[in-house]
């Protein structure tokens, strides 16, 4: 149950908001049950909806509508590499077909430990970084730009390795490197 | 055109900008003091007017009128800061966010002092997760330091600003949709009029400025409305922040006076076209632009609001994407497309069903191309009677930008869609 796992962030989250638009928080309540498992279930979206008073169905119909948010299991890893124009015009279409041959997977497809999902993705703001993408696990989402196919293969090794040590993960230690 | 450093990327002149003492040290946090202490919330919508600044999102709408529309009988007000920066070729405010937050946040509160707001929501696109925990600690340190809360310096003004993450979708950078989506909706436009200083954000008054936009507002409240005229052209004042992307030697986000020409931004900056390549096409407003023929008249035009659409086309966001002339303008509008027909909402069917055919018929003239060098002139006539069949029937300006790429390329680089000669074009600059 969320409420019980995150009552204090789930509590913050609602702050956030007018409490007569206790609605509003559907979208930070969403992020927060695909923490841990990168995606939502049925379960999950009908204590969603029991928390701000709308259906279940309401709370999938915004699961449906917006990329980030998963109704299936996918990889553990979503690497989602930028082929948008501008991207596309400093080779990324290159980089991601090169990356997915290495990993013997097409775009789209998850590598065959379960752990490495990569496909194209839209516009991700860092067109004058390119060939760049972004990973995103149930612990957040980091970008790496300025990439080849060898320093994307490295970094996958060490999701891997953090996968399988279940140590912290490149992204988790990357947010906390950030200080304000 | 008197600009002597930076207005906006400051970060770049001044290390540890995003460290909030740095910024008090340079007199940060002053111009929101001087707001709430010594001016009415009148006379700050007045300077910003007097100014000239306008909106740096796209539309290019003078910030000050805007806010002079909010709605005085209907409280509570609301600011909502648009980051959900999503436009192919746009990637502006993430660097003004992730390096000179403070000054974009003092321009959050100057302007929610301007309307009287004291909830301020800065919605940015799901992406950019990382930079919303970091603005949020921002956000607390500014709570630490007295300069965010329960009556400001001595005050009774309040204000709280909170991040709000999208999850993946273009269509919330269009503002209403931005608005329905805080609201816990589908990002989906509303019909308008009522605009958002009527009935935005819960119903309420709201307005909706771009981060680049705000982040100008402490300078303008320091230095004054007429130094900010003396930089920039007389209808478009000020310096703009212009992303510089594609087939470029040095691609990145340059910070110009509004007016600088294309040449100067492409060749100066930008340092030319890589590999001898010479420039065809240029894009000043992302995939959503007009495709702008590359020559001597067009790269001698001052990039600004009024100047632009003489080339038939638009400033927008100033992200200028370069296409040089190894790219076959039939392969670009099938990438643009399938980018639109991936972000339409669904709400209107115009959009919804003409860039979904739209976009079957653009992959198979991109197939085409890569093998005999030419798309089907059959294909070539349906594609442009689609396209302006989607003009003008839709809410927002999403189906509009869909077909900007594709009527204005087929109208002014026809030999792209004639077979030459037997000679296949390449399909990509790479």
């Amino acid at each position: 149950m969320l409420a019980e796992k995150y009552a204090q962030e789930i509590q913050a989250i609602l702050e956030k908001y007018p409490p007569e638009e206790r609605r509003a928080a559907v979208m930070p309540l969403i992020y927060l049950a695909q923490r841990e498992k990168m995606y939502v279930n049925r379960e999950d979206m009908a204590e969603i909806g029991a928390i701000l008073g709308i259906s279940a169905t309401e709370v999938a119909s915004i699961v449906g509508f917006y990329s980030l948010y998963y109704d299936q299991p996918k990889g553990k890893y979503h690497i989602q590499v930028c082929t948008d124009l501008p991207c596309a015009l400093r080779g990324a279409e290159r980089f991601l077909q090169e990356l997915c041959k290495r990993l013997n997977i097409q775009p789209g497809e998850t590598t065959a430990d379960g752990l490495i999902t990569v496909e194209p993705v839209m516009c991700l703001a860092a067109c004058d970084k390119a060939p760049m993408f972004q990973v995103q696990s149930g612990a957040g989402l980091q970008y790496f730009e300025q990439q080849t196919v060898e320093s994307a293969l490295a970094l996958i090794e060490q999701l891997r390795a953090d996968a399988a040590r279940r140590f912290k993960s490149p992204l988790e230690r990357g947010r906390e490197g950030h200080g304000s | 055109m008197a600009h002597n450093g930076y207005v906006l990327l400051r970060h770049r002149e001044i290390p540890d900008l995003d460290n909030l003492e740095v910024y008090r040290q340079q007199d940060g946090f002053k111009a929101f003091e001087k707001v709430v202490t010594k001016m009415q919330p009148g006379e700050v919508t007045e300077v910003v007017k007097a100014s000239g600044l306008r909106g740096r999102g796209g539309a290019g709408f003078p910030t000050g009128v805007k806010w002079s529309f909010m709605d005085n009988k209907n409280w509570p007000h609301y600011v909502v800061a648009n980051a959900d920066e999503s436009e192919p070729g746009t990637f502006k405010d993430r660097e003004i966010m992730e390096g000179n937050p403070y000054q974009f946040l003092e321009g959050v509160a100057i302007c929610a002092y301007a309307v009287q707001a004291k909830a301020a929501y800065v919605y940015l696109r799901g992406e950019f997760w990382e930079l919303a925990a970091r603005l949020d600690r921002h956000i607390a340190a500014m709570e630490a330091a007295g300069l965010m809360g329960d009556k400001l310096f001595g005050t009774a003004y309040s204000l709280r600003i909170f991040t709000h993450l999208g999850a993946g979708a273009y269509i919330c950078g269009e503002e209403t949709a931005l608005l329905e989506s805080i609201e816990g909706k589908l990002g989906q436009p509303r019909l308008r009029p009522p605009f958002p200083p009527a009935y935005g954000l819960f119903g309420k008054p709201t307005v909706v400025n771009n981060v680049e936009t705000l982040t100008n507002l402490p300078l303008i409240i320091e230095r004054g409305a007429e130094w900010y005229r003396s930089i920039g052209t007389e209808k478009s004042p000020g310096v703009k922040v212009f992303s510089l992307s594609g087939c470029v030697i040095k691609p990145g986000n340059y910070e110009l006076p509004l007016g600088s020409t294309f040449r100067q931004l492409i060749f100066e900056h930008g340092g030319g076209i890589p590999e001898g390549h010479a420039i065809k096409a240029i894009m000043a407003a992302g995939a959503s632009s007009s495709l702008i023929v590359a020559n001597e008249q067009a790269l001698d035009t001052p990039m600004d609001y009024e100047s632009v659409p003489n080339l038939g086309a638009q400033l927008g966001s100033a992200s200028v994407i370069v296409i040089d002339d190894t790219v076959s303008i039939p392969w670009l509008i099938n990438k643009t497309m399938h980018f639109f027909r991936h972000e339409s909402c669904g709400k209107c069917t115009p959009c919804r069903e003409g860039t979904f055919w739209m976009s079957h018929i653009t992959e198979r003239m991109a197939r085409q191309t890569a093998v005999s060098g030419a798309p089907a002139p059959e294909d070539v006539k349906l594609l442009y009677d689609v396209a302006s069949q989607v003009r003008n029937k839709c809410l927002c300006a999403l189906g509009e930008f869909s077909i900007e790429a594709v009527m204005s390329g087929i109208e002014r680089f026809q030999n792209d869609f004639e077979v030459a000669a037997g000679e296949p074009q390449t399909a990509t600059g790479d």
